[in-house]
């Protein structure tokens, strides 16, 4: 096996156990959206095409409520704004690659990709082939959320409803939060963002998020900027 | 609207956010300000995802103790923080959530 299918299968490998987390969640998705109203074909294409976790939510509930197309649209982008910062972060990294890999990795930069495959990056010396892993990361997840959604669509309403299959999201973060809480100022960033997500809950299409989100990343940069430099190792 | 049309122009966005950075700094340099800054992406935002799914509950923030998502949510990091485990962080997370619901 070369370097490059190495890459590949250990991107496999590292996001393959989120996929329990990721699949409860893409059968609530699956049931909810037939409960709005959508038929089965248009739930299923919801996920290949917006392929947004949390942000597809949203628009079955607004479909359900017979909201205007042209807010649907908007909802759905403002809910993915987050994803503009990972697209920052990771485009560093990607500056190299060919276009082609730029669209297609592009499209596979979803929460649980991004959050391993940095880690992934940030580590040296494993920069040559970090693409192949996001590669590997990105496609599991798209193939879990294909699967995980369909199965939603497929058992419908006989999914008990007590059991409460939503949290899988909060843990499956929690495991990824986690390795990037590599320092204090990374430590201070995470706690600063959760307390000004908690504020700010009440502001509408998670417009919070984004908002704690930014103040956690200036917090973080503030303090390691008053750290006295780092010896050269 | 077409509900098609609306799903299109929904993931043309979404993928446009996604893209925006990937494309133009393959265009330009990156500062080094906006490098270090970007490190910390993944803990703030995460961050900011999680807390409120752990404290806000039906739509006001609970910190009681019957609130078993918050403790579930304790529990989990205890166990990511001790074992640096995937897979055993979700297990954890999900099943002392199904046994305080079942308990109590």
């Amino acid at each position: 096996m070369n370097n490059k299918q190495k890459s590949f299968w250990a991107g496999v490998r590292t996001e393959l156990p989120l996929l329990i987390g990721v699949a409860p969640f893409g059968m609530i998705y699956g049931v909810l959206a037939l409960n709005a109203g959508l038929a089965p074909a248009p739930a299923q294409l919801m996920s290949s095409i917006v392929f947004a976790g949390s942000a597809q939510f949203i628009p079955a509930q607004l479909v359900r409520d017979a909201v205007p197309g042209l807010v649907i649209v908007l909802t759905i982008a403002i809910v993915n704004l987050r994803h503009m910062l990972y697209s920052a972060s990771i485009a560093p990294y990607l500056q190299a690659l060919p276009m082609r890999w730029k669209v297609l990795l592009s499209y596979l930069l979803t929460d649980e990709a991004y959050a391993v495959t940095i880690l992934h990056y940030e580590l040296e010396d494993k920069k040559q082939n970090g693409h192949w892993f996001f590669l590997g990361a990105g496609l599991t997840l798209w193939i879990g959320w294909q699967i995980s959604t369909a199965a939603g669509i497929l058992l419908g309403t006989t999914l008990p409803e007590s059991w409460p299959l939503d949290f899988a999201l909060p843990v499956t973060f929690i495991a990824l939060i986690m390795p990037a809480l590599k320092d204090r100022p990374a430590v201070a960033a995470a706690l600063s963002a959760g307390g000004v997500a908690l504020l700010a809950y009440s502001l509408p299409y998670k417009l919070g998020l984004v908002l704690a989100g930014l103040l956690g990343i200036v917090v973080g940069t503030f303090l390691e900027g008053r750290k006295p430099p780092r010896e050269p190792r | 609207m077409n509900i098609w049309l609306v799903f299109l122009l929904g993931g043309l966005l979404t993928f446009g956010m996604r893209f925006s950075f990937v494309y133009l700094l393959g265009r330009f340099e990156v500062p080094e300000m906006m490098r270090k800054a970007l490190r910390f992406v993944p803990p703030s935002v995460l961050t900011a995802i999680v807390i409120p799914e752990l404290v806000v509950q039906s739509g006001r923030m609970d910190f009681s103790l019957t609130n078993f998502r918050l403790a579930a949510g304790m529990i989990a990091i205890l166990v990511a923080w001790r074992t640096r485990n995937t897979l055993l962080t979700i297990v954890a997370g999900m099943l002392a959530l199904v046994l305080l619901e079942f308990i109590f």
